[in-house]
């Protein structure tokens, strides 16, 4: 995860090098802000209606990650902001998302679907970011990692706050993560 | 309306499918698509081929989006054609940037086919 955060951070850096002289900003103040779940939900709500057609909704059942092959996308936030959007599904949900994206059938877990998971954790950190003020300007995102494979662990030491929702579509179910590991 | 030659610039594969549904379900259905997976490999295409539109995207590996316009309109490739960023970067501060570098308008991600369609038309009426 650091090597996409630290992407994330040059992005950040670069374009902040015409604003930062101007402006001294910090989001410590507005931390609640920033953890509100709320704001998570409306943007995977969002993403998916727009993007996949598709209603979506929180699901209080815990995704679970179960034995069998799962796509896990992340994208690194940089800058004021520090962390990491992390969107994890099963296989069979990466296909029937990157179907529903592309309006074509998939039937194994091939480039295009991970490039599909990738943008669609990209689309969500941006939609995240977008809806707290003071954060969409001053934090920027990397591009997105894509991990498969079976029966793996993510672990993020200590971080300053995080967010884990579950979701469902249809019959489908995914979450997604947000990891703040930094504020300034 | 007459084919249109469009370019699109997106490290995705599946983003430049789908903005190219987009425009195709926004009605332009004459469109020719160039694609390109950067901005350096999206310059080397505007040296080899006419377009009528470009769109591309902020955050790309090798050159980025905001580079990539800028280099269009320092080598004066493309003169005249719109360039419309489509991206996750959607802060005013972005959207300045992106217009100082020469893009002459944004489209948000996520998107519907209709604001792509509405924006693309405006630009293309414009140009």
């Amino acid at each position: 995860m650091l090597g996409v955060r630290n992407a994330a951070i040059v992005r950040a850096q670069n374009g902040r090098n015409s604003r930062e002289q101007t402006m001294a900003v910090s989001l410590r103040e507005s931390v609640q802000q920033i953890s509100n779940p709320e704001s998570l939900d409306a943007s995977v709500e969002e993403v998916f209606q727009l993007m996949l057609g598709v209603s979506c909704q929180r699901s209080v059942i815990p995704f679970h990650k179960g034995h069998g092959e799962s796509v896990t996308a992340v994208v690194g936030f940089g800058g004021l902001l520090s962390g990491a959007c992390v969107f994890r599904c099963a296989g069979h949900v990466a296909l029937a998302i990157a179907g529903h994206m592309m309006a074509m059938e998939f039937s194994t877990v091939d480039d295009t679907v991970k490039d599909a998971i990738g943008e669609m954790c990209n689309i969500l950190a941006g939609a995240w970011k977008g809806k707290v003020p003071g954060l969409s300007a001053n934090c920027g995102l990397s591009v997105p990692a894509v991990i498969t494979g079976r029966d793996y662990d993510l672990h993020v030491q200590a971080p300053e706050f995080q967010i884990q929702h579950s979701y469902r579509f249809a019959e489908s179910a995914f979450s997604v993560t947000i990891v703040c590991d930094g504020l300034q | 309306m007459s084919e249109i030659r469009t370019l699109i610039v997106d490290d995705s594969s599946v983003m430049r499918k789908i903005v190219e549904r987009a425009l195709r379900q926004a009605g332009l259905e004459s469109l020719v698509v160039h694609e390109a997976g950067n901005g350096a490999e999206g310059l080397e295409l505007l040296k080899a081929s006419e377009v009528d539109l470009i769109l591309s995207d902020i955050n790309m590996p090798s050159m980025d989006g905001l580079e990539f316009v800028r280099q269009i309109r320092a080598q004066n490739l493309a003169p005249g054609v719109p360039v419309i960023m489509i991206t996750t970067e959607s802060s005013e501060e972005h959207v300045k940037e992106a217009i100082q570098a020469g893009a002459r308008g944004y489209i948000r991600k996520p998107f519907t086919p209709e604001q792509v369609k509405d924006r693309v038309l405006k630009f293309l009426q414009a140009a």
